[in-house]
């Protein structure tokens, strides 16, 4: 480059770098995009070669069945689960964490006891849980997941948002005290506005893990509340595959955390960020 | 009537005794300053007062009301804050109506108040920002009319300016003297500084150790010091000390220099004695000393000018002392001067239990 003059060195500069960041997206978007037009391929489509790499006409079909045959309410099942099960976790996680940094509730050992909890592999537990809800009668209810995604998060809920509150100022929270509110109205008042960006990020996060949580799904549950993380593996027989209805049903799937990510996305940066750096 | 009334106070931490027995009775209306060096307890007493630590042992009572036990909000104070506590999602016109809105109070008493705390603070123009967009001493206005807007029995100002840069330290200052004088209202301060002590109060009380060391009008607390703590931390430049023996009704140095104690005192001849002189009682000497003031020559050997004063260092009685002259006085260090020390005025201390003798 030493013979290019300074102003188009940058240019230059400036063109590998977008050369660059056009493959790397391509690198990440081509999987998503080849399972959103499998589902509208036909079943001849999805098995030609050379690959057909955009359908001639878009077969809605695929969907159509999953309406019909009713697995497209399993999707509804898992937002139902997920979002109930969060705002659970959400709302008592924060207390719960709020608790811990201002009253040292348990000291400092009770917290690292929580988050420990998260670690267990559910694995190892989903006996055990089988046999007590098939003793309570919760197995294939909305009740049961509930509750066990709500108990399952609550320790990631606990662990992120003690860190955002541990970074608002006391004198904030002293403050509205001497004004005239409760403890709380200082929860709700100063804290929950105070930890927006890290309240929405941990719940984006709740979100998703509950949204893509399978195991417990598929140990617990028959046909009642059957999930679509269960469903999609229905598809998977034992002589053939469904592709067709797996990415149907795989895009059907990921619009709500799509959804959930895109209109959180701000506060979700924000909320990352503010954790790691103090200040 | 008092406003305040602090009796047999005890604050805990564990074991460390942070407040060790403080009574105190604040008259209404008055300004008083809680002064003393870091780690005095003078912020934990403020926020027992303000119920936002809880008092181990003792009663507080704010407008004849035992309050020992309640809450923060139903202490009828209102508090100023170090670091502003404004929250930075609420504007200025919702971070002063803030107390309002959690007392209930009608909206439209809520927007002649904060108008009217506003216009009181010169930040009329300001509502509508939020407090990122402001300067640090808008900022602390903000916080100010967030207590003034209140209409509390009780203002506490947890040093409200030591976040602020000299200058608009000392703007900050004379608002608040000036707000004080127009509300009337009884205010409780906190700060380290002894010039804000000094200028704001009606009373100080100096705090060392968790103990009130003395308490008294400023200037009562800088003429009489009860001991040599008092003396030292109050006035600027400190006061200089210089181990002396008394000698009948002179005060030896440690270099044979005598100088002659005008003033009665309870010391016996022989005993070791501290004798403080103020650097603003040492003058450059005119023809003939005054009555009661000792003359000295000495060697000068630092001169700092600070603008209408200046402090010249030299030694005295094996101890650098400080003198704080008219500007234009002595132009550079080395220079032999003939100095006047007003003897009147001097103090003496007893170095064993430091207090005046």
């Amino acid at each position: 480059m030493r013979n290019i003059p300074l102003h188009r060195r940058k240019e230059v500069r400036l063109g590998f770098r977008y050369v660059l960041a056009c493959l790397l997206v391509l690198v990440f978007v081509f999987p998503v995009y080849w399972l959103f037009i499998i589902s509208f391929k036909t079943p001849d489509e999805i098995f030609a070669f050379p690959p057909v790499w955009y359908p001639k006409s878009i077969q809605f079909s695929n969907y159509f069945v999953l309406f019909k045959d009713g697995d497209a309410q399993t999707v509804l099942n898992s937002l139902i689960l997920a979002t109930t099960s969060t705002f659970f976790a959400m709302i008592l996680g924060t207390i719960a964490a709020y608790s811990l940094v201002r009253f040292k509730t348990g000291g400092e050992n009770l917290a690292v006891w929580i988050i420990s909890q998260r670690m267990m592999p559910p694995v190892a537990i989903v006996f055990p849980v089988f046999l007590l809800y098939v003793f309570f009668g919760w197995v294939d209810t909305f009740f049961g997941l509930i509750l066990l995604y709500t108990a399952f998060n609550l320790p990631y809920v606990i662990w992120m948002m003690r860190g955002y509150i541990e970074d608002i100022p006391l004198e904030l929270e002293e403050s509205a005290l001497v004004d005239g509110c409760s403890r709380w109205e200082v929860l709700w008042k100063v804290v929950m506005p105070m930890a927006r960006s890290g309240l929405f990020a941990t719940a984006v996060f709740t979100f998703v893990f509950a949204w893509n949580e399978f195991l417990f799904a598929l140990v617990l549950t028959r046909t009642e509340v059957t999930t679509y993380t269960v469903q999609v593996t229905h598809y998977f027989g034992g002589q053939s595959n469904f592709w067709a209805k797996i990415a149907a049903m795989s895009v059907l799937g990921t619009i709500p955390v799509f959804f959930a990510v895109a209109t959180m996305q701000r506060y979700l940066v924000r909320g990352i960020s503010m954790g790691a750096v103090k200040g | 009537m008092s406003d305040l009334k602090i009796t047999g106070l005890h604050k805990y931490y564990g074991a460390f005794h942070a407040v060790k027995g403080i009574d105190l009775e604040v008259p209404s209306g008055e300004f008083t300053v809680l002064v003393g060096p870091s780690g005095c307890g003078k912020s934990t007493l403020l926020r027992t007062i303000a119920g936002l630590e809880e008092a181990s042992d003792g009663v507080i009572e704010i407008g004849n009301k035992d309050v020992t036990w309640a809450r923060p909000r139903d202490r009828d104070i209102a508090m100023v804050f170090q670091n502003y506590a404004l929250y930075p999602y609420m504007n200025v016109f919702e971070n002063i109506a803030f107390g309002l809105r959690a007392r209930k109070i009608a909206p439209a008493e809520i927007n002649s108040r904060v108008k009217r705390a506003a216009d009181m603070l010169g930040i009329g123009a300001l509502l509508q920002r939020l407090p990122r967009e402001l300067s640090g001493g808008q900022r602390q206005r903000v916080a100010i009319g967030r207590a003034i807007v209140r209409d509390a029995r009780l203002f506490l100002f947890d040093e409200p300016l030591s976040n602020l840069d000299a200058q608009l330290r000392d703007d900050m200052r004379v608002e608040i003297k000036r707000l004080h004088q127009e509300l009337k209202r009884t205010m409780i301060y906190v700060t380290h500084d002894q010039i804000e002590a000094m200028t704001l109060a009606d009373r100080i009380v100096l705090l060392r150790d968790g103990r009130i060391e003395q308490l008294g009008a400023p200037l009562d607390l800088f003429e009489r010091p009860a001991g040599l703590f008092v003396a030292g931390f109050l006035g600027s430049p400190k006061m200089n000390f210089l181990p002396a023996t008394l000698a009948g009704s002179s005060a030896v140095l440690s270099d044979g220099t005598k100088l002659v104690l005008p003033r009665k005192h309870g010391g016996k001849n022989g005993q070791a004695i501290i004798l403080g002189i103020r650097p603003q009682h040492i003058a450059l000497s005119g023809k003939k000393p005054m009555l009661g003031h000792a003359q000295l020559k000495v060697t000068t050997e630092l001169v700092q000018p600070t603008g209408s004063r200046v402090h010249v260092t030299f030694p005295l009685g094996g101890k650098t002392v400080v003198a704080d002259f008219e500007f234009h006085a002595v132009s550079k260090p080395g220079e032999k001067i003939s100095i006047d020390i007003d003897m009147t005025r001097a103090i003496i201390f007893d170095p064993q239990s430091e207090t005046v003798i």
